[in-house]
Formats: structure tokens, C-alpha cells, sequence
């Protein structure tokens, strides 16, 4: 990482209020992103990556306040963008875009190209107007659409096709940070991998960084220099994306990488079972948030918030993790509870939480 | 090789929207042994689950089966009555698909919407095929089943609503099963745990396996056989491993370059260039010429899916005597390393 970061993020907490009862009061909230911290260097990518509800979308929105954060601080080049009025956020949106997961969702259907790359050019003011029919040649070339489509409607666009325009229009304004929020999910994989070389190219030539949201984690290795992975709305490990790969620390994190399916028949992994679903966010585990699907828990996950600390010697600097008890469990000094390798075993036995929403059940 | 369940030649369903015939499945030939899993795999509008609706009969209009044969277990499925099929739907092949939510009833219980397979299938009377049901909940892993029985789809979550559908489809104990991306919708600790349980109940049942999806992940782990699809053909039909350690339609080489991989570190991505031909743009010769990168002359004529010396199929020139680009060109040169 560079010495000063590009973006900052510190102690982020989005919490959605929940109306209800008597005269539509708030009742509870969805504690979607709760106090994380984290930066991102000048030209790097950082990746987050976790299960729907674990907060990684969230986080992107709340850096452009897209949502409004309810807490924390954003940082970029220095900048607070949090305190910043409407109009100065206006500005600040030309440095910061982002692309989104569902092409079609995300360009107007009425607006040609041109009127979609003429519009935020016009908004941002970043060229001028006499140039700007210039630009939107040379950005069309850019991300590999051909001339005469410019004055082409979105449905006449096949789904990588619409993802390019999507890109096009984000590097309009000369962005320096762009946010791809599973920019590549909804994509075949022929054209997903056209989409990622058209990303690092970019990056390589105009020394873009990114963070990048994605639940693919073979995207994510492909594309990322460091990722953070989420839980619960918490960070349970980051590092850089070659130690987080090949040595994972936080029990969540080795669960997750696990259960992806490995192309390759003839290497079948060594996989680990999952206890239950995700807990809601509403009334999260107290201590540690993954303690009620861990094989590892003890009372002290259950109370103690673990930090994120650098633990590992070899790795220090480069991997930190929220776990009690990753390096014991690493020196194999703490043993699981229960076997994680067979599915329905564990299933039977659930975790707490499942077994408080049995007892309302038994209550109701 | 073990007896095929299920034969299908030269399957072909059309779509007649506004005068024009739209091919959605040109001509698809293959074969499901006994016990085995079938992986179909394909992007999208490649015609894998306009196949498998084929197979149980459910294509509606303007929808039509225009050719071919599917022989299961010696009967001809295309000839069929109606009443044949409502017998062998749900009871002797029955189908998973991709959203739990939006193919079960959310007004009907669980309990409510299993035993209506009892009651058409077997003759159940309430109190038996609540019973029934309640087992198999359990075998599928769903806490506490006594209660959950009675519950609402929308009480359950997502990894939960998709295994109470493999119980709804493996109630009667089918002798087929059709999984339509059975695990696409869920996340990845929730995909795992379902497929292992596919696996497992597979084996405890002693049923056959069509495996439709396009993450060639799920199929290496879970799959005996596969058939590619392009543009409503089949273009390779190979074992699992062949077909990952030697695949040889140029298509397989594309989708398999432009994987990114989670379980090893990759330089670059190849990309298979250009788009799925439009269906009224389709090539008359090989389907997948536009964007090959050998293509040649000769592919301007459609290939056979030829039988190869290894006993799998394959759809391309390249591996025929007529082949008139460079001779022995090395479809696949990436080093799979492990």
C-alpha cells in the first residue's frame, strides 16, 4: 500500500431503522455495516467479499453516500466526504463512480448512448461542450463498443454489451476511484472475462483503483491486490489476496473458500460444513458474530467482540483477522467441537439461533 | 458403460413467434446412464432448461417439439398421452428449480403442498402423507420437520426453501431427477450444502442425475458426464474428466480460458471474443465459426457430433478427415496446474 491512502474509512456503521408498531415508530434497526475500517491505496484493488446481507454493497453505497452513513468517516485524498454539502458532493461523485450489478437496470431505456455519456459529462462539467462528441468517440473505443452504435438505445445492446456503456459512463468523468458492485455477476463467463480484461486494462492505463464488491471469489482472485472479508456486517479478515487465498486464518473465511466448487474432477476438496443460515442482522450474536455457526466457539466468543489484529507472524503487515483464537487454532492447539465435514449431521444439531426462534414458536 | 435411462436423439423444440421459427433446441443428442449425473452445461440461451422442459412435456405455446426422440427407460416420452405424463411428472423424474420462492405456492403449506404428490401419485389419504412428508424433511436436513410441516415458504430461508423443494421432487423416490441450477440463487456455503446433499440422497435412492448449470465448478464436483450446449447443439459429450483434462471443441476451450479461478493463480483471462449469434443471425454452418479462432473454410457446412477414438463426442471439423485448416492445431495448450 502507498504511503497515503486514496480512501479512507474509519469505524463505518449503516444502520437501517425498522417502522413499526404504534404510530409507525422506529422499532429496531438492520445493523448492516457495523463499524469497519479500512483503505485503499492509490491504483490498487481492493476487493470485499461475503455472503448476501453481510454488508459488502452497503459499504460501497455509504462511501458515496448513496445511503447515508449513520456513523464513521470517510477520507478521500485526505478530503472528509461525510461533512461535504450537496454540491460539494456533487463535485466529489466525478472522482468517485460506480458501476452496477444489472446493466439493465442501471441505464435509462429511453437515452441513447450519447445521451447517457452526454449527460454525466454535462453534469460533472469535466470537458467541454464543443469536445464532448470528441470524447464519447474515443471513450466507445475505450471499453470496445463500435462507432456506429453511439446513437443506439440500451435494449439493442446485448448484457456485456450494456455492462460496457456502464463503464463508459463512468470513466466519463475521469473517475480515479470506481466501485464495481458485482459489476460482472449477471454476466456469461466468455463475456464476463472480456469485462475483467477490459477493467485491469483500464487500470493499468489510467491508474484506476477500485474496490471491488463480489460474492465470486475466483473473480476476486483474479482481479484483486488485497480483499476483506465480511460477516454479519463486521470484518473478519483482510489481507493481501495470496495470503488470504492460501492462508486463511478466520474459521468463516476457510468455511467460505471451502464451498466453492473446484473446476478440476480430479481434486475434490476438503469441505466444510456450515451449521444453519446467516443469523439476521436486526439482533445480531452478541461477541463474536460468526460464533453461533463456529465449530470453534467458546464463552469467551460469545461475549467478547474479537478486533481485527495482525496475528500471524509470518504474515504481519499483510493479513489481519477478528478471531480469538486464530493462531491456537492455526498451531492446532484449539480443536473443532463437532465434525464440519458431514452435511446433515450438523444440520440436525442447529445453531442458538435457529433454537430461539424454535422456543417463540413453542411460546406462540 | 452402464444402461442409459434416458436416450435422447435429435431432440428438436422450436418457438413460433410472429411467423419465424426460433431453434432453441437444434437437434440435441444424448444419453443419461443408469445411476449416473448428467451435467448440461452452456451460457445463457444456449438451450439447456428449454431441453429438460422438453423431457417432461411442459413446453407450451408457442413453444413446440418439432423432431427427435426421448426414450426413458424404453418409452417414448414424445408420443405420450397427457395422462401418461401427469403420471410420470413428479412421481418417476421430477424436477428442481432455480427459484425456491417462485415455484412453490406461498399460500399452501409445506405440509400442504407435499401431500398433494402423495394424494396423486400413491393415493395418500392427510394423516399418511403428513407422515411421509415429515420424513422426508428430515432426510433432507430441515430442523425440527414436526413443525416446520406446517409452516409458510415464506417462513423459510432461502437454503431452506431449496431443500424442501429437493424433498417436494424426491417425495415418490423418481428414478430421474432434474436439477435446473438448482443452487445458482444461494450463496456459496448454502450451494455447497445442497449439492452434498444431492449427492448423498442420490446415492441412497439410486436415481440418475440431470445437472443443468453454467458453473463448470459445480460441474466437476458433482457430475459423471457432460454435454455442452451452443446454440441449441450439443458440441462436446465427454466424462467429466476428459473433459477437463482434455477438452476438445474449440467452444469447451473458450469457456474453460475464460474461467477465473479461485484454486490457482492465472496470468490472464482468454476470452472467447464476440457475442451469442442472435437467433435470426444464426450461422447455417458450426454455430460457434463467427468466434472460433480456427475457424475455417469448412465451417461454413454444420459438422456431426462425430464419436472420438476416447468414445466421446465432439462437433467440429478440426477432429475430422475433411478438416482443411492447419493440421494438428493444439485446441487446448494451458497448463492445468493443480
Amino acid at each position: 500500500m502507498t504511503e497515503k491512502p486514496l480512501l479512507k474509512i474509519d469505524n463505518l456503521k449503516q444502520y437501517f431503522p425498522i417502522k413499526g408498531g404504534f404510530l409507525g415508530r422506529t422499532v429496531n434497526h438492520v445493523k448492516a455495516v457495523d463499524d469497519i475500517s479500512f483503505a485503499i491505496g492509490k491504483g490498487e484493488t481492493v476487493s470485499v467479499v461475503g455472503e448476501s446481507g453481510c454488508g459488502k454493497s452497503t459499504t460501497g453505497r455509504a462511501i458515496l453516500r448513496l445511503d447515508e452513513p449513520t456513523a464513521g468517516k470517510v477520507e478521500f485524498e485526505g478530503k472528509d466526504v461525510l461533512g461535504m454539502s450537496a454540491k460539494e458532493m456533487r463535485r466529489m461523485r466525478s472522482e468517485m463512480q460506480i458501476i452496477f450489478q444489472d446493466p439493465y437496470a442501471s441505464l435509462n431505456p429511453r437515452k441513447t448512448v450519447r445521451q447517457t455519456l452526454n449527460e454525466a459529462m454535462e453534469i460533472q462539467n469535466v470537458v467541454p461542450k464543443k469536445e464532448r462528441n470528441a470524447r464519447i468517440v474515443e471513450l466507445m473505443e475505450t471499453v470496445g463498443l463500435q462507432k456506429h452504435q453511439i446513437d443506439r438505445f440500451p435494449h439493442e445492446f446485448s448484457g456485456g454489451q450494456r455492462q460496457r456503456v456502464g463503464i463508459a459512463r463512468a470513466l466519463s468523468v475521469n473517475p480515479k476511484l470506481i466501485i464495481c458492485d458485482e459489476a460482472v455477476s449477471a454476466l456469461d463467463v466468455s463475456i464476463q472475462a472480456q469485462v475483467l480484461n477490459l477493467l485491469k486494462r483500464l487500470q493499468r492505463e489510467m491508474g484506476l483503483t477500485y474496490l471491488f464488491i463480489a460474492h465470486d471469489l475466483g473473480v476476486v482472485r483474479h482481479i484483486s491486490d488485497r480483499i476483506i472479508v465480511m460477516y454479519l456486517g463486521k470484518i473478519v479478515e483482510m489481507g493481501e489476496t495470496k495470503s488470504i487465498f492460501e492462508n486463511p486464518q478466520h474459521p468463516y473465511t476457510k468455511a467460505l473458500l471451502s464451498a466453492i466448487p473446484v473446476p478440476n474432477p480430479k481434486k475434490k476438496a476438503e469441505r466444510i460444513f456450515l451449521r444453519g443460515d446467516v443469523p439476521s442482522p436486526i439482533d445480531p450474536p452478541t461477541g463474536c458474530r460468526f460464533h453461533t455457526r463456529c465449530p470453534f466457539a467458546t464463552d469467551k466468543c460469545r461475549t467478547e467482540v474479537p478486533l481485527l489484529e495482525e496475528k500471524d507472524e509470518i504474515y504481519k503487515d499483510k493479513h489481519s483477522v477478528a478471531c480469538h483464537y486464530a493462531l491456537d487454532i492455526q498451531q492446532g492447539k484449539h480443536k473443532p467441537k463437532y465434525n464440519m465435514t458431514d452435511v446433515r449431521k450438523n444440520l440436525d444439531e442447529e445453531g442458538m439461533d435457529n433454537k430461539s426462534k424454535e422456543k417463540q414458536l413453542e411460546n406462540a | 458403460m452402464s444402461e442409459n435411462i434416458l436416450d435422447i436423439k435429435d431432440l428438436r423444440t422450436s418457438f413460433f413467434i410472429e411467423g419465424n421459427e426460433v431453434k432453441a433446441v437444434d437437434g440435441v443428442t444424448f444419453q443419461v446412464p443408469e445411476g449416473k449425473t448428467l451435467g448440461i452445461v452452456g451460457e445463457s440461451g444456449s438451450g439447456k432448461s428449454i431441453t429438460a422442459l422438453s423431457i417432461l412435456q411442459l413446453i407450451e405455446r408457442p413453444g413446440k417439439i418439432v423432431g427427435g426422440s426421448i426414450n426413458f427407460k424404453g418409452e417414448e416420452l414424445t408420443e405420450s398421452k397427457n395422462s401418461r405424463m401427469r403420471d410420470i411428472r413428479g412421481n418417476e423424474i421430477s424436477m428442481i428449480f432455480q427459484e425456491p420462492m417462485t415455484s412453490l405456492n406461498p399460500v399452501y403449506t409445506i405440509g400442504q403442498q407435499m401431500r398433494e404428490s402423495y394424494k396423486i401419485h400413491q393415493g395418500l389419504g392427510k394423516k399418511e402423507g403428513t407422515k411421509r412428508a415429515i420424513e422426508m424433511l428430515e432426510l433432507v436436513g430441515i430442523p425440527s420437520p414436526a413443525k416446520r410441516v406446517d409452516q409458510y415458504p415464506y417462513e423459510l430461508s432461502g437454503g431452506m426453501r431449496q431443500r424442501v423443494m429437493i424433498a417436494m421432487a424426491l417425495a415418490c423416490r423418481p428414478e430421474l431427477l432434474i436439477a435446473d441450477e438448482p443452487t445458482t440463487a444461494l450463496d456459496v456455503t448454502i450451494q455447497a450444502q445442497i449439492l452434498e446433499l444431492i449427492k448423498e440422497l442420490q446415492n441412497e435412492i439410486g436415481m440418475s442425475v440431470i445437472m443443468i448449470t453454467h458453473d463448470l465448478g459445480v460441474v466437476a464436483e458433482t457430475c459423471d458426464y457432460v454435454a455442452v450446449m451452443y446454440c441449441g447443439k450439443v458440441v462436446e459429450y465427454a466424462d467429466v474428466e476428459t473433459l477437463f483434462e482434455n477438452p476438445k471443441h474449440p467452444y469447451t476451450v473458450g469457456l474453460l480460458n475464460s474461467l477465473p479461478r479461485h484454486d490457482i493463480d492465472q496470468d490472464e483471462l482468454i476470452p472467447i471474443k464476440g457475442n451469442v449469434p442472435a437467433p435470426d443471425e444464426m450461422p447455417t454452418g458450426c454455430r460457434f465459426a463467427p468466434r472460433c479462432p480456427h475457424a475455417s473454410d469448412i465451417c461454413s457446412k454444420l459438422p456431426g457430433l462425430e464419436t472420438q477414438e476416447d468414445g466421446n463426442d465432439v462437433r467440429c471439423w478440426i477432429y475430422t478427415e475433411e478438416w482443411d485448416g492447419e493440421k494438428g492445431v493444439a485446441v487446448y495448450d494451458r497448463e492445468t496446474t493443480t
